[in-house]
């Protein structure tokens, strides 16, 4: 039987303000254990919400980056569930009237195709802390962690409008791209900054009816996420092939070993009891504050990938690699500013440079190559005063910190002799000293002659030390082959 | 010294008749002799009271004019207090030293009051006897084999036993009012939103608000010009000026117009309660105000109404007290479960588990709309009924409760005959209005309370209205047996 998959998301996005959503506690990462919790944070006795402007701000900011329809008045609502990592016992979320309502996502398929994701609504939430159940913990004992707690996050819910784990990635991606555009996510998956809640159905090919689903949790990255999907579609097929059922759990997937696995099923979820939050009021947006938004929202990665094809005439698939990370577009506009060559810098900055950023896992922002640099370099390859093998070795030595490129194309003397009275000389000089070659290529049947040119390209370039222009030495060449002829 | 009010006592200190150590002193001494009868104070800060009263004088050698320099008070133990153990009268919080003060502790610091100590109280605010609280029942300085009313009881009998000439209560269905009617002193409800709920330990969000209690209403405006502002902290706090609820104190009621609700004069209602109150309404006419029959159609659903919403409000509330961060915690758990199961099995007291419980059951999946969202409806039609009554009328009156103190164990066993102690005063919280309660009366030597309930942020013509009342009236001076020396 040929089956169909269906999946939708739900994707967890920190927002990046620098407070918490209901305290004035830090969000930065990484701090030691609870130094980044205040009482709020620590749902002391009498403590209150205070909601956090800016993260209402960045959630309305997304709505407009996708089209969708602003909640004029949203509100927040306990969601009540007993762990330690959650302090209060219950998690401050949106429910019944979010922030986001419906808007769409265009994705761009592999066959070139664009297909639109609707997405159901986003809301506001809290995260939650971290419980450690590792480490220089006991067995029997864990620890809480409760800097993340008070986290911002959106909760973005697709309508279950993806076909495969293709799609879903690329939706991932899409909303990876657009958040870190709007500036309201630093999009570091590592650090937990965007997690995916998968929800995987299967049903025979041409049924109307979906099957039943699970959702496979907290996936932290793009390939896991593909992985995952795969896996879980292959097992979902297996069970009905074999004429079982398939159950409504949650499922967790680890990455590392690739192994799922269930984590509860429909009957053991939580009653959570919903009811809206009596310490906050309800939040209230006007239509003003709305356009104000609206009027300082950054482009957005389709806008900015059609730009780039007008303004730089850059191919579809060029500008789309350089408009989808808002700090690679950015690379890529101030060097090509300073370059002058978009073209050129086009594939610096999508080839040499990102190549080297990922083997050495820096992210743009971290590059000890700067954007004035870089250009400074493609300066030097467009006037031809290198050839694109020393701007390699030119390229490292910025990287490695000696300097700009005109320093090092003096220090190491790798300049270009473009010099034609130069190049005469030098090539007179190497067939001078090369007569069984020049004889050789004389003797050679013409058709064929083309082909022991190389040998003279390379003997000339090794006595220029590789410093020679060689397109001009290769006319150069050719002119004084045919005079010897 | 006991017998002066904090206005003959502001007198008093500015004159030079006596110091703030000297009154400080008195009344620590007179709660360290004549409380064990009472049980009205659960925490005494004598050394700090001490040394805040010794700085106090200093300010006022100097002329300092912070309006409540160098006068007694007591906190609600509901009250976080910067390092004194604040219990909400649990043994949940029996150890818990709260590192800040709640918004209303921090403004008597600023205007110069000094804490004697925090008062017994309801476990939670949960109770109209006192009968709850983990530290025992507070008893009726006017009969010690009844109650004092509740939640605020502890408050009401030291102000009663003249242990303090002031302190601060909370009135989530009648917490304040009900308490100072059955103790024979004056207390206030403000608006809900006019004082910060910031570090007041939340019983249900909606309908908690802190207020004064004394023994006059004179004294209740001074209390009230420092207990209320405008609270960033608190979202429901409402940014609007404070007026100084002591300037038209001396106004006429001449032409007041005042609503008497007929629903408050039926069935239920102890004959010389009645006849106490009906007396006092004639004073008001005597004085010039005109009595205007009303109609409170829905006041006999606030009730329920009230069992639903503050119950579901306090389920998520007290959430929070899991064991894991502060206060009790069972020993040895075996495992989570086990330490939220025994830890609030034994933290918790039986009314507050039952109100948890109640709470659970009217949030949970399929009775939401049966209790909740329906409780919410009639709480929407309380509020019109009142809108509606201050279309004709200036302020409504009527009885606080339905009879004089009740003996203790006499409705122990009967948790909704409890619950009828604040069919009168239940009906403010859920539309937000304030209500105060002043004595008009003595039943079988039992002090009687009579209700007034203003419009919104109106509470400066009921302070007017009390103090005209009391100044032809001398039912707030009688003090019970034995304490008067």
């Amino acid at each position: 039987m040929n089956w169909e998959t269906v999946i939708g998301l739900e994707v967890h996005v920190q927002l990046a303000t620098k407070t918490k959503i209901f305290s004035a506690a830090s969000t930065a990462f990484g701090a030691e254990p609870n130094t980044q919790a205040c009482a709020i944070d620590l749902a002391m006795p009498g403590t209150l919400p205070v909601v956090n402007q800016q993260a209402i701000d960045y959630a309305v900011m997304f709505g407009l980056a996708i089209d969708a329809e602003i909640g004029k008045t949203s509100v927040f609502e306990r969601k009540n569930y007993f762990y330690p990592d959650l302090p209060k016992g219950y998690q401050t979320t949106q429910l019944e009237q979010p922030v986001v309502g419906p808007g769409t996502v265009d994705i761009q398929l592999d066959n070139g195709d664009t297909k639109s994701v609707r997405i159901h609504h986003a809301h506001l939430e809290e995260d939650a802390g971290k419980s450690l159940h590792e480490g220089d913990f006991r067995s029997g004992v864990s620890g809480i962690d409760l800097n993340r707690a008070g986290t911002p996050l959106i909760e973005i819910v697709s309508e279950p409008d993806m076909s495969n784990a293709q799609e879903a990635v690329a939706f991932a991606k899409k909303l990876h791209s657009i958040v870190t555009s709007l500036g309201i996510c630093d999009g570091e998956m590592s650090q937990g900054s965007m997690r995916f809640d998968v929800n995987i159905s299967v049903r025979p090919q041409g049924e109307e009816k979906l099957g039943t689903r699970t959702e496979t949790k907290n996936l932290n990255s793009f390939k896991f996420m593909e992985d995952a999907i795969h896996l879980e579609v292959e097992r979902q097929i297996d069970v009905l092939e074999d004429g079982g059922e398939i159950k409504q759990e949650t499922r967790l997937y680890n990455g590392e070993t690739k192994v799922a696995r269930s984590m509860r099923s429909k009957e053991e979820a939580n009653d959570y009891r919903y009811f809206p939050c009596p310490d906050l009021l309800p939040v209230v947006i006007s239509d003003e504050h709305v356009e104000q938004l609206r009027s300082k929202l950054p482009e957005l990665p389709d806008a900015k990938q059609q730009r780039f094809i007008e303004q730089y005439d850059l191919s579809e698939y060029d500008a789309g690699v350089l408009s989808t990370h808002a700090a690679i577009a950015n690379y890529f506009e101030k060097t090509a500013t300073h370059s002058k060559n978009a073209k050129l810098t086009a594939n610096w900055v999508s080839g040499e440079l990102s190549a080297r950023l990922n083997t050495e896992s820096l992210s743009i922002g971290q590059s000890p190559v700067s954007a004035e640099q870089l250009a400074g370099l493609i300066v030097r390859i467009a006037d031809n005063s290198i050839s694109s093998k020393m701007a390699k070795q030119v390229f490292d030595g910025i990287w490695n910190g000696e300097g700009d490129a005109d320093q090092i194309i003096e220090k190491r003397g790798l300049k270009q002799v473009s010099d034609s009275g130069a190049l005469e000389s030098m090539v007179a000089e190497v067939l001078a000293s090369n007569q069984a070659m020049v004889d050789d290529y004389i003797n050679t049947d013409p058709d064929k002659r083309k082909k022991k040119l190389g040998g003279f390209m390379g003997q000339i370039m090794k006595a220029s030390k590789g410093q020679a222009n060689p397109q001009q030495v290769s006319q150069i060449l050719a002119k004084k082959l045919a005079e010897l002829l | 010294m006991h017998n002066f009010t904090i206005t003959e006592l502001i007198d008093g200190l500015k004159n030079r008749v006596f110091s703030s150590t000297e009154i400080t002193q008195h009344f620590l001494s007179r709660i360290k002799t004549l409380d064990p009868a009472f049980n009205s104070v659960i925490t005494l800060t004598e050394d700090q009271a001490i040394e805040a009263a010794r700085l106090a004088d200093q300010q006022l050698a100097k002329g300092d004019s912070a309006p409540l320099c160098g006068i007694p008070v007591l906190h609600k133990d509901i009250f976080c207090t910067n390092g004194v153990r604040t219990s909400c009268g649990s043994k949940m919080l029996d150890n818990f030293v709260p590192p800040y003060d709640a918004t209303v502790v921090e403004n008597f610091k600023t205007s110069g009051a000094i804490m004697l100590g925090k008062t017994n109280m309801d476990e939670f605010a949960m109770g109209s006897s006192n009968e709850t609280s983990f530290y025992g029942p507070v008893k009726n300085p006017w009969a010690t084999n009844s109650v004092p009313g509740g939640s605020s009881g502890g408050s009401a009998a030291a102000i009663a036993a003249r242990l303090a000439p002031g302190a601060t209560a909370t009135d989530t269905g009648g917490s304040i009012r009900q308490p100072a009617a059955l103790c024979g002193i004056t207390g206030l409800k403000p608006t809900y939103g006019r004082v910060s709920r910031w570090g007041m330990i939340a019983f249900a969000s909606s309908l908690d608000q802190g207020g004064p209690m004394a023994r006059t209403a004179e004294d209740c405006a001074l209390l009230l010009n420092c207990m209320a502002s405008y609270d960033q902290k608190d979202s429901t706090c409402v940014d609007r000026p404070v007026p100084n609820y002591s300037a038209n104190l001396g106004d006429s009621v001449k032409g007041l117009r005042i609503g008497i609700p007929k629903e408050y004069f039926s069935e239920g209602l102890n004959a010389g309660t009645e006849k106490a109150v009906r007396e006092s309404l004639a004073e008001y006419e005597k004085m010039g105000a005109e009595l205007v029959e009303i109609s409170l159609p829905n006041t006999g659903l606030s009730v329920p109404a009230y069992y639903v919403i503050a119950p579901a409000e306090a389920s998520a509330n007290l959430s929070r007290f899991d064991g894991v961060k502060y206060g009790h915690r069972c020993d040895n758990p075996k495992d989570l479960e086990d330490l939220y199961r025994r830890t609030r099995a034994e933290g918790f007291g039986d009314e507050v588990q039952r109100r948890i419980l109640i709470g659970t059951y009217c949030l949970s999946a399929g009775y939401y709309d049966a209790y909740y969202g329906k409780a919410q409806q009639v709480r929407e039609l309380i509020r019109q009924d009142f809108t509606q009554a201050f279309e004709k009328v200036d302020l409504i009156m009527g009885p606080t409760c339905p009879s004089p103190a009740f003996e203790f164990g006499s409705k122990g066993n009967d948790p909704v005959a409890m619950y009828l102690e604040d069919i009168y005063t239940i009906s403010t919280n859920l539309a937000g209005l304030p209500g105060m309660s002043l004595p008009c009366g003595m039943v079988d030597n039992k002090p009687v309370g009579l209700q007034i309930i203003g419009n919104y942020f109106d509470e400066a013509r009921m302070l007017n209205a009390a103090h005209q009342f009391q100044q032809v009236t001398d039912w707030h001076t009688q003090a019970p047996e034995g304490i008067e020396s």
